[in-house]
């Protein structure tokens, strides 16, 4: 039956404030059973308070063979790294 | 002032449902139609396993007001016969294919969550704590199964033909849900149990709505396993049980002593 339904890739937000982080990818038929079998299979251990999920067909990403271009010029930008200012201990999530 | 041993009786008919239906969904794991499906239908089981656990150790307390220590929940789940199990014939029958599994779920997860919301509000405290405990878990039962049956009763043509089939050879056990006996209604007039036959005509609603969506039939009334015949409530099952009982009890009876 699996190999028929498409593959969804699915995102949780594990608490407020946090945006939703990619966990992994499941097989469902439609967007409403990707959510319902997302509940079971990735917020079994209390993990989660909002799914989001999307087609994997719809997911474009970038190409390992330009990931020089892409990535690489920003290598030895330090001055873009907020490494100079002194952050308090009780700011958290940056 | 309530009799220990009807008391007694009737958690184990809670908790007996409860640990039957989660041992045969517990048959599907690593063999569900889909790695989804496996997990999803095993944590309804793990559900059910939980609450059992809570009814069966109530069980063994209210056993131990007269007769202490009184029996561990273990003691009591691998160490009765099947004459001794009180749960609804209903959840003992086979797994079967996919849609007797979920029509079965179906039709105990509508009674189920009728009858754990009346227990909320049972006089027996303890009752009404664990009640309160399930009646999340059971409500996402209630959807699961339900969505389910839709999904299958208006999808193909197999699909269909499967489901209402289910639903046909298990119209006859869903009688017993509301069978009121003597156990019963001594407990309903004390205020602990549920009335279960004020539950019923809810249930035909609940159930009727769901397959009128779903495209199903809901199945002609036939004999039903009732308030008249003694049924699983009492002790009395179907042959399925004891293999059931077989699989589940065969390594704590041959290992007593065994630890995880």
């Amino acid at each position: 039956m699996s190999a028929e339904w498409p593959l969804w890739e699915v995102f949780i937000r594990s608490q407020h404030g946090l945006a939703h982080k990619h966990v992994g990818s499941l097989h469902a038929p439609d967007a409403e059973m990707a959510i319902r079998n997302a509940r079971d299979v990735y917020t079994r251990r209390n993990e989660g308070i909002s799914i989001w999920v999307a087609r994997s067909a719809d997911i474009h990403a970038s190409s390992p063979g330009d990931r020089a271009p892409l990535f690489e010029p920003s290598n030895d930008k330090v001055y873009r790294h907020p490494t100079f200012f002194p952050m308090p201990e009780e700011v958290k999530h940056i | 002032m309530i009799d220990n041993r009807l008391l007694f009786d009737y958690v184990l008919r809670l908790a007996d449902s409860d640990l039957v239906l989660a041992q045969r969904l517990g048959e599907w794991v690593g063999k569900g139609p889909a790695l989804e499906e496996d997990i999803a239908s095993t944590n309804v089981a793990l559900d059910l396993l939980g609450q059992a656990r809570l009814w069966l150790a109530y069980a063994g307390e209210i056993e131990a007001r007269d007769a202490p220590p009184g029996r561990t929940e273990d003691r009591l789940a691998y160490f009765r016969d099947s004459s001794e199990f009180r749960n609804l014939l209903l959840v003992e029958q086979p797994n079967g294919n996919y849609a007797d599994t979920l029509a079965r779920q179906f039709l105990f997860d509508h009674w189920h969550l009728l009858t754990i919301g009346a227990l909320t509000r049972s006089r027996d405290a303890r009752i009404a704590a664990i009640a309160t405990k399930a009646v999340k878990e059971v409500r996402y039962h209630v959807d699961r199964s339900s969505h389910w049956v839709v999904r299958l009763g208006d999808g193909t043509d197999e699909s269909h033909a499967r489901m209402q089939a289910a639903l046909d050879a298990l119209w006859m056990y869903t009688g017993e849900l509301f069978a009121v006996d003597a156990t019963e209604r001594a407990l309903i007039d004390a205020g602990v149990a549920a009335d279960v036959q004020a539950l019923e005509a809810p249930w035909q609603t609940a159930v009727r709505d769901a397959l009128s969506e779903a495209t199903l039939d809901v199945p002609t009334d036939q004999w039903m396993q009732g308030a008249r015949s003694r049924g699983g409530k009492q002790g009395v099952h179907t042959e399925h049980l004891s293999h059931l009982l077989a699989e589940m009890q065969a390594l704590p009876r041959t290992y007593p002593e065994a630890r995880w």
